[in-house]
């Protein structure tokens, strides 16, 4: 029974948070590992493209809910969600029309793009706190627990209750679907494997006759629906505050670099291993201890290994493992 | 036009602008943007040399300037005797045998042949124990000598002045840990490096409250010039302020500026100079011909990454200077308040806008865009009045855009530097 | 200091913000029309072509040609400007003078990719397949332009080189050089070009591996394509060229039959080593 319960609880608070997270994160480098492949730019607006997209998807939702539509037991924003990325890809493409085409043109080498993608970074932190302010926004709604802790403790008689919140449950299961829709376009459809072309071999995708601006422009429009799912799923998740997607863009790189740099599979595998990492460090193991060892041996302190204020700690220190032990990333992304 | 004419000229416009807010808006504000000015110069200087010089992409200067402020609080803050008979011995040995840790699994992980994997982390592992046995007691015992005040160690109570150094020292030694780790690999990983390491500096100062006191803030830092209180109490004083017509209060705010503004003036000077000397001495011109062709500087026996070490770790301690100064200036370390679109992202901003490679064009950028970082605010508000007076009173759309002027400037700051970077790549004042 | 000042990156290293290693090199062209022109001339013709990348001109009024489903080969000593005057042709760097015909077309204003889609293939000298992808894809991107069943002229490929077909599920870039080169010319093949145009392909295969590549040239000039080539080994080149381009400092220096070229004791003795 002690197993049991503590099992429950490891996977209560860490593995289903972690990989809810870690779904979020994938996300994020999936968009940052495509620019990097494609456009060969790590882009520093990336926290800032997600939490444009999130606002939008928050305005939309509030608006539909000011109507009276609801899709409950599911939150309204993921009716929301396609408005949010239509109107991301529009701006990401009026930006690239804007600034980036320009530097495209005239060959910029990619550290003069990342400088680039720094100015838009302010642009579209300016534009969103301008917008929606600066503050915390919570715009869930729908049913808050998939399985509520109270019900799964009357019903499997144990001391330690299980919760899977909805948010949770949407993020793995939408994660899912936009990862294989994305493999599935890259693997199978022609689009898909000319932007593979490309992001391997440019000259030649230019003398088989791909058209880079099509190219370039079908990227947006991914990175585009891939940053704002990110931060919408991270948003109903947790809440939405602009500051804070700035700063995801320390473990979304860290996530793309670990797996990878333009590898999409790397990119998913270093978003979960930093998100359990993270979870798992900073997580206070005092409980399940408590159910594994006897009383006796009952840990004192709380077993943490970290306080959550570190988790940046943990993202930097596993990448810099991965690093040293294998310079190209997990998957041997395209850096050397 | 030559370019010493226009390099003057531009000067002059900046020197000019800060003139008039003195005499538009106050001169309290006018002498308080000189003075961030003058940090700001220094702080895009360190950046311009890492970047201009060498290359090398530094995303982390938010850290090194925090670094710096810290310097100043171990330096000059007097130290809390009670806090440190509670657990000083105890942390300085917990932090050596963190220190010693990882030491000893560097050795191993060189040193060992078999196993090493294994034998890592079981230092590691048992090292992190043992070190988290001596240090949390320890820390928990300083932390509760009187919380409302004290709750940290306190600093060695010397003069401020050496806390500028040692500010500079402890961020040359962040960046010797960095650039060890990132850039001796086969391609470098100083920008992630960097990203990540600056925000586990503030993550540090923000939660270990025996060292900085956290969230709590240090405030009450000494200074190097006197109070206004004192110069108000001094007789001598306000005769003087009498003498000129001038209200004593006002006068000894600007006359504390002054003293500020020229203790900052005398270190950007030297620091410019001795950039100068350096860019223009045979090191300086290694660095160039690495920069311009590492492969060809490689083939003829220069060490690049000991080349690209070195200037990462005078760029970071120039602008750990330069934080200990703001640190000095505020006269308060406050953890909570550094943000990497000030602290790094600006300094960039000045470096690209102001010309990479050229140590006027950073100073010129650090004096511009801090002056445009101030003065968008009120001035973006003025916008704003003027755009929204047609609409009637209670309009939401009028309240929020004069809520929200306030978020122009990070707005501009983007404007400027594309707006740069595509028509002036170079910067105002370009490399020569 | 370069006159682009974009392309300046102060010799920065760090892959975890930039890769420019994979950056394309083909400048980026404003492209303009095919014209149509009168005088039948010969299929595909670079005429007078002068210019270079940017600095001083490397091509000076060179001309080049090659009829329908011949094989006419470039050749010269290194420096020659041999492989400039096949991207000349492809449209990979501007001309300042000289013009481009193809079929009774002036194609000088073309893009490259939009000679790709009249009829012009080109396998570049290294970096000539998508390494990632699998060799049955670098195939299906060589068809990229059509849209009509590409299936046919991949089993054409696949005939011409049997190897391909038993490899057609792994990544082209496990192959050995040898495969390499034969998955680049499969996927130019598979646009069904009018016009090959090949810059060195047997640059660092054994002898063996070149005899065989050769062969399979001749196979595919048989069914009608003009083949246009650049190579280092003059003398086997020669041997199975229609016409042969001897090239001298972006100059023609002599143009003739292949034959003929290896009969000139004069062409021998300088180019051919004897």
């Amino acid at each position: 029974m002690d197993l049991l319960n503590a099992i429950v609880a490891l996977l209560n608070f860490v593995i289903i948070p972690a990989t809810a997270y870690g779904a979020q994160l994938a996300l994020g480098a999936l968009g940052v590992t495509m620019i990097y492949g494609i456009l060969r730019f790590s882009n520093f607006a990336h926290g800032d493209t997600m939490a444009f997209g999130t606002m939008v998807t928050v305005l939309m939702t509030w608006a539909l809910q000011g109507w009276g539509v609801s899709i409950a037991p599911l939150p309204t924003a993921l009716l929301a969600l396609p408005v949010g990325i239509v109107v991301t890809a529009a701006l990401l493409l009026g930006t690239d029309r804007v600034v980036y085409r320009f530097y495209r043109a005239r060959k910029a080498k990619p550290v003069v793009l990342v400088i680039v993608s720094m100015g838009v970074m302010f642009i579209m932190n300016g534009l969103v706190r301008f917008i929606i302010g600066p503050d915390d926004q919570r715009f869930a709604d729908g049913a808050r627990f998939v399985i509520n802790a109270r019900e799964f403790k009357q019903w499997s008689g144990l001391d330690e209750g299980l919760a899977l919140r909805t948010s949770q449950a949407i993020t793995i299961v939408t994660a899912v679907i936009v990862v294989a829709l994305l493999f599935w376009f890259l693997m199978r459809t022609r689009t898909g494997k000319s932007m593979r072309a490309f992001s391997d071999n440019e000259d030649l995708a230019l003398l088989s006759g791909i058209n880079p601006d099509r190219v370039v422009t079908i990227t947006w429009m991914i990175v585009a629906a891939l940053a704002t799912v990110a931060g919408v799923l991270y948003g109903l998740d947790k809440s939405f505050k602009p500051f804070t997607y700035f700063q995801l863009l320390l473990p979304i790189f860290a996530s793309a670099i670990v797996g990878g740099l333009g590898s999409p599979v790397g990119a998913i595998a270093g978003g979960f291993l930093i998100a359990f990492s993270e979870v798992t460090v900073t997580y206070a193991f005092k409980k399940v201890a408590g159910y594994l060892l006897p009383e006796a041996l009952e840990p004192e302190g709380l077993l943490q290994l970290l306080s959550t204020d570190y988790k940046f700690a943990v993202s930097f220190a596993i990448l810099i493992i991965v690093l040293l032990v294998r310079p190209t990333g997990l998957f041997r992304g395209k850096a050397v | 036009m030559t370019p010493a004419i226009k390099n003057t000229a531009l000067f002059a416009l900046v020197f000019g602008l800060i003139l008039a807010t003195g005499f538009l808006q106050s001169w309290n504000v006018a002498l308080g943007i000189l003075n961030m000015g003058l940090i700001s110069a220094i702080m895009a200087l360190g950046v311009n040399m890492q970047w201009g010089y060498a290359g090398l992409f530094n995303v982390g200067v938010m850290g090194f300037v925090a670094l710096g402020g810290l310097g100043v609080v171990i330096t000059s803050m007097a130290p809390v005797g009670e806090a440190w008979a509670a657990g000083g011995l105890r942390v300085i040995v917990a932090l050596l045998t963190g220190a010693g840790t990882i030491a000893a699994a560097i050795l191993a992980w060189k040193r060992l042949k078999r196993h090493r994997g294994l034998a890592v982390t079981a230092i590691l592992v048992v090292g992190f124990f043992v070190y988290r046995w001596l240090f949390d007691p320890a820390v928990a015992a300083i932390e509760a000598v009187n919380p409302a005040r004290e709750g940290y160690l306190g600093g060695l109570g010397l003069p401020v002045l050496l806390g500028w150094v040692v500010g500079g020292l402890l961020a040359a030694g962040a960046a010797w840990i960095v650039g060890k780790v990132a850039l001796g690999l086969r391609s470098d990983y100083l920008a992630i490096a960097t990203l990540g390491i600056a925000e586990i500096i503030i993550a540090v100062l923000k939660n270990e409250d025996w060292l900085s006191r956290g969230v709590k803030n240090v405030i009450g830092i000494p200074r190097p010039v006197p109070y206004e209180i004192d110069l108000q109490n001094d007789p001598g004083f306000v005769e003087r302020a009498q003498a000129w017509g001038l209200d004593p209060v006002t006068f000894s705010s600007i006359a504390v500026k002054l003293a500020y503004a020229g203790l900052f003036v005398v270190v950007l000077l030297a620091l410019v100079w001795l950039a100068e000397l350096a860019l223009n001495s045979p090191w300086g011109r290694m660095m160039r011909a690495i920069r311009d062709n590492e492969i060809a500087a490689e083939a003829m026996g220069k060490d690049v990454t000991l080349r690209h070490l070195q200037i990462f770790i005078i760029g970071s301690a120039v602008c750990g200077l330069a934080g200990a100064m703001m640190t000095t200036l505020d006269g308060q370390l406050t953890p909570g308040s550094y943000q990497p679109l000030r602290f790094t992202f600006l300094i960039w901003v000045m470096v690209i806008v102001g010309g990479s490679g050229n140590n006027w064009g950073a100073v010129l950028g650090g004096f511009l865009v801090w002056f445009l970082w101030v003065e968008v605010e009120p001035l973006g508000r003025l916008l704003m009045e003027l755009v929204t007076a047609p609409m009637p009173e209670g309009f939401w759309l009028k309240d929020h855009l004069l809520e929200s002027a306030a978020h122009m400037r990070l707005l501009t700051m983007g404007v400027i530097l594309l707006l740069v970077l595509r028509f002036s790549p170079r910067g105002l004042i370009p490399e020569r | 200091m370069s006159d682009n000042p974009w392309a300046e990156d102060r010799g920065n290293m760090d892959r975890s913000i930039g890769d420019p290693e994979h950056q394309g090199t083909i400048p980026a062209r404003q492209g303009g029309p095919a014209v149509p022109v009168e005088n039948g001339g010969p299929f595909l013709i670079g005429e007078k072509m002068t210019g270079g990348y940017g600095g001083a001109d490397i091509l000076h009024d060179c001309t080049i040609w090659v009829e329908k489903g011949e094989i006419a080969v470039i050749v010269g000593p290194n420096g020659a400007g041999k492989s400039t005057a096949m991207k000349a042709i492809f449209g990979m760097l501007d001309l300042r003078s000289g013009r481009v015909k193809l079929d009774g077309l002036d194609i000088t204003a073309l893009t490259p990719q939009d000679r790709v889609a009249h009829g012009m293939a080109f396998v570049p000298q290294t970096n000539n397949i998508f390494t990632s992808l699998t060799v049955e894809e670098n195939l299906e991107m060589g068809a990229f332009l059509r849209r009509d069943d590409i299936s046919r002229t991949m089993e054409q490929v696949y005939e011409l080189f049997p190897i391909l077909k038993e490899k057609r599920r792994q990544p082209a870039g496990e192959l050995s050089g040898g495969q390499r080169q034969q998955v680049a010319v499969g996927r130019a093949l598979m646009t069904e070009p009018q016009v090959l145009m090949l810059d060195e392909p047997t640059a660092g295969v054994s002898p063996i591996v070149m005899d065989e590549l050769f062969d399979r040239i001749i196979e595919v000039a048989r069914t009608g394509i003009s083949i246009l080539m650049v190579e280092q080994n003059a003398r086997q080149a020669l041997e199975i060229a229609d016409r042969g381009f001897v090239l001298v400092q972006g100059r023609n220096a002599y143009t003739d039959t292949g034959q003929a070229l290896l009969a000139n004791p004069e062409v021998r003795r300088t180019f051919l080593g004897g």
